[in-house]
């Protein structure tokens, strides 16, 4: 298999297969949570504690002030995430040719500078988790997969825009192949939590605004 | 009740529910909570970060409920839990946690941690490892009704002592009142004059109340220990009495835990809503207040605060009466740094101040309380919750500090304006 091949398959049938991988592994993560069902509140309630499960998923994304290193280098990688997966021109082109929906991707430069930024703040967590006692010892080799897998469609997208290491139709396979693998890894590692901090954040939401407690 | 190991883990494995699934799905060990946690700030230690205090039923579920782990564990690549796991959760989950629920608040994901300690309670217990001491707070509460042990006859000697100092006679069983008025036993033992405040209160309220014989304690070790037989065996005693003096109004006592069990857990314990609502007595105070039916005069001048009981303010929503009432009765009430759904633990709640072994971790910990304390430079700390009120009462004295501790009903009562005729 050539380097066209490569790029070929990566685009192709790779894609294809992780998307059936993640959707279907996501789906399931999301069953096996649900199917465990939740008791119901016999208390007399304060409130009913639906819209207070909605607003703490959204609150509970608000800066905390305090430990402000590890909160500000978590919110800037996840912030960088998102914009480059959705605002990167090629990468608006991909989700119009897939999906039909366009939205404007933003400059080069910007995608440029959050995807150093994120890489930065990427390395300051894991660096952190060396560093810090607590976080060396509560780290598993589930933490340090997720951030692997995580990392390298960063490094590798940035590598394949500044045509760095290997030739450009090889780094740009092996950046979307990185991003298969974790799109693969979304269902089966600590990344789900990319979809089921919602279902925790609403549970712990909605039981306290049934408390009337603050979240 | 019975307990084993294997009762242990089954019931590790019944009290998995989606919650806790969904927290153990999204929690990426950031160790955030560990800053939250009195019992890791104030010992640096890493092992008391709270998420490390469910690792057993963090592998159960997913080894039991995830398609993943089950394939791990046929695989050999994750270790089933141990007896001697349990074991060492014992330490985390029961003698350096006092269920205050802070870390629940921090949690980047949302996590509600303290619920899932709670759960591991449950399963420590099953497996027969619950601390002596709560279990035999939890026997005395069965044969005597009482956490400390106190018969009725104590209470009824308390009644007759109040009842000689205020000249109001106090009701026992008696039907159709408006309030039953249930006490912890620290106030029986120690703080026996809010029987007497109370008294006045509510005569000068013009509302009528009762104790019952066979529920005159909320205290709930049944509720610390997670076993949910014996804490409904208790919550029931209480459902009895209400139905039985056709009471609509429960009150429960100033003990943050004692709220929590017979307002919040109670119904669902025994698996059906109550006939009758629960109330704080700080909260009926306050709606007394605000009927204009609580009425006092003067007020405190000195510089005083006010600490949160966490089972009442955080976990359980009492956040705004006791304000209320601090300013009606003084006029420099100075809010600590940290405070409501915030507010740093005493250190001595969830059972620790039973735990013998526990006892010089809680009074390294104090020391959170200490500095919040001594950076306001007050006189005195009032608080609606007889462990907090022992626990801070223990930690000044043991620190030399110069504050009186004082409960919030007890503060009212010294002010109340005393109209109609006993």
């Amino acid at each position: 298999m050539n380097e066209i091949e490569l790029l070929n398959w990566a685009r192709g049938p790779g894609l294809a297969y992780a998307t059936i991988i993640m959707v279907f592994g996501l789906t399931l993560r999301v069953f096996e949570i649900l199917s465990l069902g939740r008791a119901e509140e016999l208390a007399e309630v304060r409130g009913s504690g639906v819209s207070d499960g909605w607003k703490m998923i959204f609150k509970r994304s608000l800066p905390e002030p305090r430990h402000w290193k590890l909160i500000t280098a978590s919110y800037i990688f996840h912030v960088g995430l998102l914009v480059i997966i959705f605002f990167f021109i090629p990468h608006t082109q991909f989700f119009r040719d897939v999906f039909g929906v366009f939205w404007s991707g933003w400059p080069n430069y910007v995608i440029d500078f959050f995807t150093v930024l994120s890489i930065a703040a990427m390395m300051y967590t894991l660096v952190s988790r060396f560093v810090d006692p607590t976080r060396r010892i509560l780290s598993k080799m589930s933490d340090y997969f997720a951030w692997v897998v995580t990392f390298l469609p960063l490094v590798t997208g940035y590598m394949a825009f500044h045509r760095l290491g290997m030739d450009y139709t090889t780094m740009l396979a092996v950046h979307i192949l990185s991003v298969e693998l974790l799109m693969i890894s979304l269902p089966i590692s600590k990344l789900t939590h990319a979809i089921t901090f919602t279902m925790a954040r609403y549970y712990t939401g909605s039981s306290n605004g049934r408390r009337g407690i603050q979240s | 009740m019975s307990t084993s190991f294997e009762q242990g883990i089954n019931t590790l494995k019944q009290v998995i529910d989606a919650p806790i699934a969904a927290y153990f799905s999204s929690c990426t060990n950031c160790g955030l909570c560990s800053r939250a946690c009195i019992f890791y700030t104030e010992t640096e230690n890493p092992k008391y970060t709270p998420i490390r205090r469910v690792e057993p039923m963090r592998r159960i579920w997913e080894q039991e409920f995830t398609l993943v782990g089950k394939a791990k564990k046929a695989l050999g690549l994750s270790k089933e839990v141990t007896e001697q796991d349990l074991k060492d959760c014992v330490e985390l989950a029961f003698e350096s946690c006092t269920t205050c629920g802070r870390c629940s608040m921090v949690c980047p994901v949302g996590n509600d941690i303290v619920y899932m300690i709670r759960r591991m309670r449950e399963g420590l217990t099953a497996a027969g490892l619950a601390p002596k001491s709560l279990q035999d707070a939890a026997v005395r509460t069965m044969e005597k009704g009482s956490v400390m042990g106190f018969p009725m006859k104590t209470l009824e000697a308390m009644v007759k002592a109040a009842e000689k100092e205020t000249g109001i006679e106090i009701n026992i069983d008696k039907p159709d009142v408006d309030y039953l008025l249930l006490l912890s036993s620290a106030e029986v033992m120690q703080f026996n004059e809010i029987i007497a405040s109370l008294a006045q209160i509510f005569k000068e309220a013009g509302v009528s109340w009762t104790f019952s014989s066979i529920a005159h304690e909320a205290g709930n070790p049944g509720m610390h220990m997670g076993a949910s037989e014996i804490e409904a065996q208790m919550i029931n005693r209480i459902v009895q009495a209400a139905e039985e003096l056709n009471i609509k109004n429960v009150i429960s006592p100033e003990c943050g835990h004692a709220y929590m069990a017979i307002r919040w857990e109670g119904p669902n314990v025994i698996g059906r809503p109550y006939p009758f609502k629960v109330y704080h007595i700080i909260e009926v105070l306050d709606k007394l207040r605000e009927q204009g039916k609580l009425k006092t005069t003067g007020c405190e001048l000195e510089r005083i605060t006010f600490h949160d009981p966490c089972q009442a303010a955080r976990r359980g929503g009492v956040n705004q009466p006791q304000r209320n009432l601090l300013n009606m009765v003084s006029s420099n009430f100075i809010e600590m740094k940290d405070s409501q759904a915030c507010n740093w633990c005493c250190g001595g709640g969830g059972g620790v101040n039973t735990i013998e072994k526990a006892e010089p971790l809680m009074k390294k910990v104090f020391n959170r309380k200490r500095n919040q304390i001594e950076e306001l430079d007050v006189t005195t700390v009032v608080t609606m919750c007889a462990t907090c009120r022992n626990t801070l009462e223990e930690g000044i004295e043991n620190n030399n500090m110069n504050v009186q501790v004082l409960g919030l009903t007890e503060l009212v009562a010294n002010h109340l304006l005393k109209e109609k005729k006993s």
